[in-house]
């Protein structure tokens, strides 16, 4: 999980020759220095400290990539004192980022979440650790019973969603919070922030807070040291599937992917690479030279999504790992919209047929179909993830798609998976 | 804003719709539906000759899922 040598990129997750940085109030006080935020509205403070992190370019780490300041701009807006939710569900099986950040550094998500509440006028501070967490939950809670004792700072609680994959979606969260019910909501105008109890929502992920927890102590411009012009600054990610050492590391944005990867030793040749997460979207490992930001991802057809990158080893079956995604997001709809109900069960079954080489005539046809027919339909964007990871499998895996087809599975169809599932797949009869 | 530069657009609520089509029957000329019954809108300004239709068919939404939002037009 950790490298064995201090980077210069490490700057959310400190580590030494003996692992992580310990996690306490003292370590991370010695590490980054005091942070004094001021305790009611100080319009010059918030003034100076929006502008660092405006300048900074900071977008959000939690998959939508909103630039941070911007958001802070929509919520005060209305007028009304905000809420500030941290949003640590982390629903993505391949996302450990959120999650290693909270056990290693929890005291950089706190101050960047009272930096937050500071700037925006809020009086209280939710944090959301999905219900299955309870290492996570009880590392926050342990950091803030450190900070109590040292005094000062906003209310904090912890809260405890279900851990589903669209529990997350921020409509979701706020749905929860709000009235238990973690289904995402339609919103037609997404420029009016969620509200909480007649409040505002200000909701960042987690390490998007830690980052201005940063950016408020060293400043925009040491921010920009690292990374591009474009897409400035370090950002975590989660490598997993076939490489020896598999772990959340911090890198510089514009690192190229295959640099990233090397950093976690595939375990041999490289077959595809999942980029995103499960509702995202597969790179040929002919391009691993992308540089791992933003643009140049969306460019050669892939996102960077919440920080995950997937080594699928060249011995593995690209349709049939994308198959037992289909399904497995299928069964994390909320049930809430007949495209995303009927459609991804129908695309995964597709692709369960495709994977084992048993289709008819008419699958690709019928699969790109469906795949027109869902995007864009649901109420949140769960669906759409789906497709965008299925039209870029047909895409990537073009060759293995046509044997695949015609009846000639590849010969990695039949091999285990690299990917991890929080449990066990429902699969279909005749299913790979 | 002057009346011309209003533009009425259909839109269908996904979370309220359960697919019983009445849209697809009193609309054909702007929804039809998927392989599982739920309409597929086209997100285009309603014609004039269009908009007493796509008004009876909103109002005629058993699951009142089926909106006709006022737009100012960008052209």
């Amino acid at each position: 999980m950790t490298t064995a040598t201090l980077h210069r990129t490490e700057r959310l997750l400190r580590t030494g020759p003996d692992g992580p940085a310990d996690p306490g109030l003292a370590t991370h006080l010695a590490l980054h220095g005091p942070l004094t935020v001021p305790p009611r509205d100080d319009r010059e403070w918030s003034h100076a400290v929006w502008a660092e992190v405006n300048r900074s370019g900071l977008t959000g780490r939690g998959g939508g990539g909103f630039p941070a300041a911007a958001k802070w701009d929509a919520v005060t807006r209305s007028g009304r004192r905000p809420v500030v939710v941290v949003n640590a569900m982390e629903g993505e099986p391949a996302s450990a980022k959120d999650r290693s950040l909270l056990a290693w550094s929890p005291h950089l998500v706190l101050d960047g979440a009272e930096v937050a509440a500071a700037l925006s006028g809020a009086r209280e501070i939710v944090v959301c650790v999905a219900d299955d967490r309870d290492r996570t939950a009880r590392s926050v809670g342990y950091a803030l019973s450190e900070r109590a004792r040292s005094g000062g700072g906003r209310p904090v609680s912890v809260v405890r969603p279900p851990s589903r994959y669209v529990a997350g979606e921020e409509s979701a969260l706020v749905g929860w919070l709000e009235r238990g019910d973690a289904r995402p909501a339609l919103r037609v105008d997404k420029s009016v922030p969620l509200q909480l109890r007649r409040r505002p929502v200000l909701l960042h992920n987690a390490e998007t807070l830690a980052q201005v927890a940063l950016i408020a102590r060293h400043g925009a411009a040491w921010f920009r040291e690292l990374g591009t012009a474009g897409a400035p600054g370090s950002t975590l990610v989660t490598v997993s599937g076939a490489v020896r050492t598999p772990g959340v590391i911090e890198v510089e944005l514009g690192t190229p992917v295959e640099d990233l990867i090397g950093r976690t030793q595939p375990t041999g040749p490289v077959g595809a690479i999942l980029t995103g997460g499960y509702g995202g979207a597969w790179l040929h490992p002919s391009r691993a030279s992308v540089p791992f930001a933003p643009g140049p991802l969306t460019e050669a057809g892939a996102t960077i999504g919440a920080g995950i990158v997937v080594v699928v080893p060249a011995t593995s079956c690209g349709i049939a790992e994308t198959a037992r995604i289909a399904r497995y997001m299928a069964g994390e709809s909320a049930g809430q919209c007949g495209p995303c109900v009927f459609g991804l069960p129908a695309i995964a079954d597709d692709l369960e047929l495709l994977a084992v080489g048993r289709g008819d005539a008419g699958l690709l046809a019928r699969l790109q179909r469906r795949c027109g027919e869902v995007a864009g339909r649901g109420a949140c964007r769960h669906p759409d993830g789906v497709v965008r990871l299925v039209r870029s499998a047909l895409d990537v895996f073009g060759d293995d798609v046509r044997g695949h087809a015609t009846g000639h599975p590849c010969a990695g169809h039949a091999a285990p998976t690299v990917l991890q599932f929080p449990s066990a797949l429902p699969t279909r009869a005749g299913a790979a | 804003m002057s009346r011309a530069a209003v533009r009425l657009r259909l839109r269908v609520d996904p979370v309220a719709c359960d697919a019983y089509g009445f849209c697809a029957e009193l609309l054909p000329e702007r929804v039809t539906l998927d392989e599982w019954g739920y309409p597929v809108v086209d997100g285009r300004p309603v014609e004039a000759n269009l908009v007493d239709l796509a008004t009876r068919a909103a109002a005629e939404c058993p699951r009142r899922a089926l909106h006709l939002d006022r737009v100012a037009a960008s052209a």
